[in-house]
């Protein structure tokens, strides 16, 4: 098996080119000069990122406030959802990892329920079961709550709902590997509990709170399936780019997701360099 | 222990509480009574069966539900098969930089958005698309040749979106497998083929199991895919049950969907850490 | 005197459970002294360590230092400072920042810390090496930084937990000594526990010998070494040659043993009413060619070599000898006749009535 045929080296050569080739025509045809996503190639233009919408009526996705408007939805959603999986993921990995009581195993288990959930189902449970929540509230405070509501509320908590098992199971792999005799060793020399975890067990587990806050950013600004179940009348990127690919898409929908992958890429690659540290 | 550590546990171990206690558990206990409530009037509802009669009569609903599963499967298998080599590749013959640059290269494209990935695919496959532009080109059409709305075009993108998930689980199966055991196996007279089947699949298998039931899940409880890339033709499940909830607003009829789409999934996973002897933890973590 | 005591430990009991893991030890350690727990592991060393230090609470008993009782008071409060088996230094910081952690814990200013950690690490040997990565440095390096990190504090007792164990056979034996000197330079008590007799001989004043919870003889090593009290410390300190058999006589402190096989050995001791056990170091064995050259040693035999240990100065030899169950194993002195001695050759050996300890079984 050590020297590959030449129909193996083959198919992997195809088999990336398979993997790259959506990928690579998006990012084309963001810069066609035409108003449709289609060859043939009508020549190079930028105006689908920052044309005012006087050569193809549609102006650019930068100077569109519809698509400004959605990707500040997203970033509403995703940045407060990754902030609350660090910081409940850390929370959990520590029980995980760290304390010892009574239905522990049943709560290790639980927590990965939400992986084999599809999507979908999360979504339409939380909002099913939020409304019943907001209507027996209406009910009761005579008022309505707007938050438990489809909305950018209901979506970060419908996102938390599976991320949270991914921060909490990034955090606690990087837990297991912490030789708890640092913490004693600090304690040992005069630090205060407080000091203890803020200069040896924070500054140890911030490569995992740093990667597992940028997979959550990630994924909340990327989900699809619970989101479009609990979205309401300010819909993030995912939600918008559906919509408008449904309709029949423009060159400004390419325009959009180069400049996600290009984010992305970024994200990644930082996300890259700082899991570097662990190893 | 002392009430202050007590009380520090409590504290800590809200959180989760509320999590699992008001995200996961609490909804699906909603839409579990949800899906066996009937609409008798306007707001009026009672306990009954009728909405999983309703499933079972109507032959679109439970074709859809089959169809769904079975191509599931399909793409499943036809994930593992297109992976397996690649896999291979990655885990026993690459080495060094080249090694890590072809799997970093796996992982890029499932950086991006799912969306993104299926619109690179509709611009492909469209009648005024690239394919069917080259075809044209090169004189194998006369035509514009649509590629889209078909079960090939979902086929092709729900597989495209599950390499990865099978990929990286049969590498790292596939990487713990020592040197010595496959040359020991060459050794003893095996050829290639026999080396494969007896040695390297069997080591494989809790990567091979962890793949495709990440892949199947995947599949199943795909949306957007299926909808873009198959058009009317597409016929998910899920698109019956947001048509349900979001479409037609009856609740109960989606939840009992719903339910019947966990039940599906979670049977499938079941059988498979069953059949493999596998728990749902090293699985995961395989993953 | 008790002005001098740095640590007092007054009948420590630590119950885990109904398992007694420290079962009522008492001792003190004077000021400046070098002194060491030695026993096999699973002995209830680790958990005494732990309970000076402050990790763990007595189930009963005190804890003092210079005279002020350290029940209730926590880890970070004692004037106490350890060195981790794994050494545990903190991989997120520079050498520096290490050494100078325990002095910014105390509120000393960041330059004041950072010059007496400058200092430390100069009277230690690691001179310029402040902005180093402690993942950058040798083994023995590194043990050096756990201990100037103890020591810039000046605490009054330094606890060492089995810190030579990660290090290589050579490593382990330089740095034996140069923890000795460190200790002298700096005259600040410390307390070591180990399991390596080796270790514990070559560094300590004093050694506590710790077995199943409680402490079997405490002294100099040379005590330990010539006069064990138990059993136990007679085999666990040192090599010996051991045999157990009937007590034949006793008057006095003079016994005579019949060994199961036959042979006949005198030795002194406490012997036990029907059994005993006796102990003779290998290196009290002569050796001769023939019954002239043994002298008048009470104990004397005839056998033959059946194995030959060559270990430099510590080569020895195996004897099976008609009445001895097990071979006897006395040094061979690579200076002397004997040297080039082979197996199956014929020896005499023997070893005076002193140099047996018997007790009872």
């Amino acid at each position: 098996m050590s020297r590959p045929s030449l129909l193996w080296k083959f198919y992997i050569a195809a088999f990336y080119i398979f993997l790259f080739a959506p990928l690579l025509v998006v990012a084309v045809f963001a810069f066609n000069a035409s108003p449709f996503p289609s060859p043939p190639w009508k020549g190079f233009t930028l105006e689908w990122f920052i044309g005012t919408g006087s050569v193809f009526g549609k102006p650019g996705v930068l100077m569109d406030p519809i698509w400004l408007t959605t990707i500040l939805n997203s970033l509403k959603v995703a940045v407060p959802v990754a902030v609350l999986a660090v910081v409940i993921g850390t929370v959990n990995a520590w029980l995980l990892e760290r304390a010892e009581f009574p239905g522990k195993t049943l709560f290790a288990m639980m927590m990965l329920w939400p992986l084999v959930i599809p999507g979908v189902i999360l979504g339409i449970s939380i909002l099913a079961f939020f409304s019943r929540l907001a209507n027996g509230l209406e009910d009761f405070l005579q008022t309505d709550i707007d938050g438990l509501r489809p909305g950018l509320m209901l979506i970060v908590l419908g996102q938390l709902s599976f991320i949270l098992t991914i921060a909490t199971l990034i955090i606690a792999a990087r837990l297991r590997k912490f030789d708890r005799s640092l913490e004693e060793a600090a304690f040992d020399l005069g630090a205060s509990r407080t000091r203890v975890l803020r200069t040896v067990t924070l500054p140890f587990l911030s490569p995992a709170l740093v990667g597992a806050g940028l997979v959550a950013l990630l994924m909340s600004f990327e989900n699809f399936n619970t989101t479009l179940m609990l979205v309401g009348s300010d819909p993030p990127l995912p939600i918008t780019m559906y919509g408008q690919m449904r309709e029949g898409a423009t060159p400004a929908i390419n325009a959009i997701s180069l400049l996600v992958m290009v984010a992305v890429g970024g994200l990644a690659s930082l996300f890259a360099l700082t899991s570097k540290g662990d190893r | 222990m002392k009430p202050a550590q007590r009380l520090t546990l409590f504290l800590l171990m809200a959180p989760a509480i509320l999590w699992l206690g008001l995200l996961i558990i609490l909804p699906h206990v909603e839409i579990l009574i949800l899906s066996f409530s009937e609409r008798v009037a306007p707001r009026v509802y009672q306990f009954g069966l009728g909405n999983y009669l309703e499933f079972f009569t109507e032959p679109l609903y439970w074709r859809t539900f089959a169809r769904t599963a079975i191509m599931s499967i399909l793409v499943t298998a036809c994930t593992l098969v297109l992976a397996f080599p690649i896999a291979l590749y990655i885990a026993r013959v690459a080495q060094g930089r080249l090694k890590a640059m072809l799997l970093l290269m796996c992982l890029l494209p499932f950086w991006v958005s799912e969306l993104v990935r299926t619109l690179g695919w509709m611009i492909l496959l469209r009648e005024t698309g690239v394919v069917s532009y080259v075809l044209q080109s090169i004189g194998l059409a006369s035509q514009p040749v649509e590629l889209l709305y078909n079960d090939g075009a979902v086929i092709l993108g729900l597989v495209y979106g599950g390499l990865l998930f099978m990929i990286v689980p049969l590498a790292n199966a596939l990487e713990s497998l020592e040197p010595s055991v496959v040359e020991a196996g060459f050794d003893l007279g095996g050829s290639r083929w026999t080396v494969l089947r007896r040695i390297v699949i069997p080591h494989a298998m809790p990567g091979i199991v962890a793949g495709s039931i990440i892949v199947f899940m995947l599949t199943v409880g795909n949306f957007a895919t299926p909808v873009l890339l198959g058009g009317k033709n597409g016929l998910w499940f899920t698109e019956q049950i947001y048509a349900q909830f979001i479409t037609r607003f009856n609740w109960p009829q989606g939840a009992a969907f719903g339910m019947l789409l966990l039940m599906l999934s979670s049977i499938i996973v079941w059988a498979g850490l069953r059949l493999s002897g596998q728990s749902l933890g090293t699985t995961l973590r395989q993953a | 005197m008790s002005s001098s005591t740095d640590l007092e430990i007054i009948n420590v009991i630590k119950r885990f459970g109904s398992y007694n893991a420290v079962d009522g030890v008492s001792f003190s350690v004077a000021q400046g002294e070098f002194f060491s727990i030695l026993g096999p592991s699973g002995c209830g060393k680790t958990t005494l360590m732990r309970m000076i230090a402050g990790f763990e609470d007595p189930t009963s008993g005190d804890i003092r230092i210079r005279e002020k009782s350290m029940i209730g008071v926590p880890a970070n409060r004692r004037p106490v400072n350890m060195v981790f088996q794994s050494l545990a230094l903190f991989p997120m910081m520079s050498v520096g920042e290490n050494v100078a952690y325990g002095l910014t814990c105390r509120g000393v200013s960041r330059a004041e810390a950072d010059k007496r950690a400058t200092r430390m690490l100069e009277r230690v040997g690691l001179k310029g090496f402040g902005d180093r990565r402690v993942t950058a440095l040798s083994g023995g390096q590194r043990q050096r930084v756990a201990i100037a990190r103890c020591l810039v504090l000046e605490p009054t007792l330094v606890l060492l937990d089995e810190p030579l164990g990660a290090l290589d056979l050579k490593l382990r034996e330089h740095m034996k000594i140069e923890l000795k000197q460190l200790q002298a330079m700096f005259n600040t008590t410390f307390v070591y526990i180990t399991h390596d007799q080796s270790e514990a001989l070559v560094m300590s004043d004093r050694i506590a010998v710790m077995n199943q919870g409680h402490f079997e003889q405490v002294g100099s090593p040379r005590e330990l070494y010539n006069n064990p009290q138990t059993p136990f410390v007679a085999s666990f300190v040192g090599e010996t040659n051991r045999w157990s058999g009937e007590t034949a006589s006793a008057s006095g402190d003079a016994v005579t043993i019949r060994l199961p096989s036959g042979a006949t050995v005198q030795g002194k001791g406490q012997a036990g009413k029907a059994q005993s056990l006796c102990f003779v170091r290998p290196e009290a064995i002569a050796l001769g060619t023939d019954q002239a050259s043994l002298g008048n040693a009470a104990n004397r035999f005839e056998g033959r070599v059946s194995a030959v240990l060559f270990d430099g100065a510590n080569s020895s030899l195996l004897i099976d000898a008609p009445g001895f169950e097990k071979p006897a194993r006395a040094v061979l002195p690579q200076a002397g006749p004997l040297a080039g001695i082979g197996v199956g050759a014929p020896i005499h050996f023997g070893w005076a009535t002193d140099s047996m300890k018997v007790f009872a079984a």
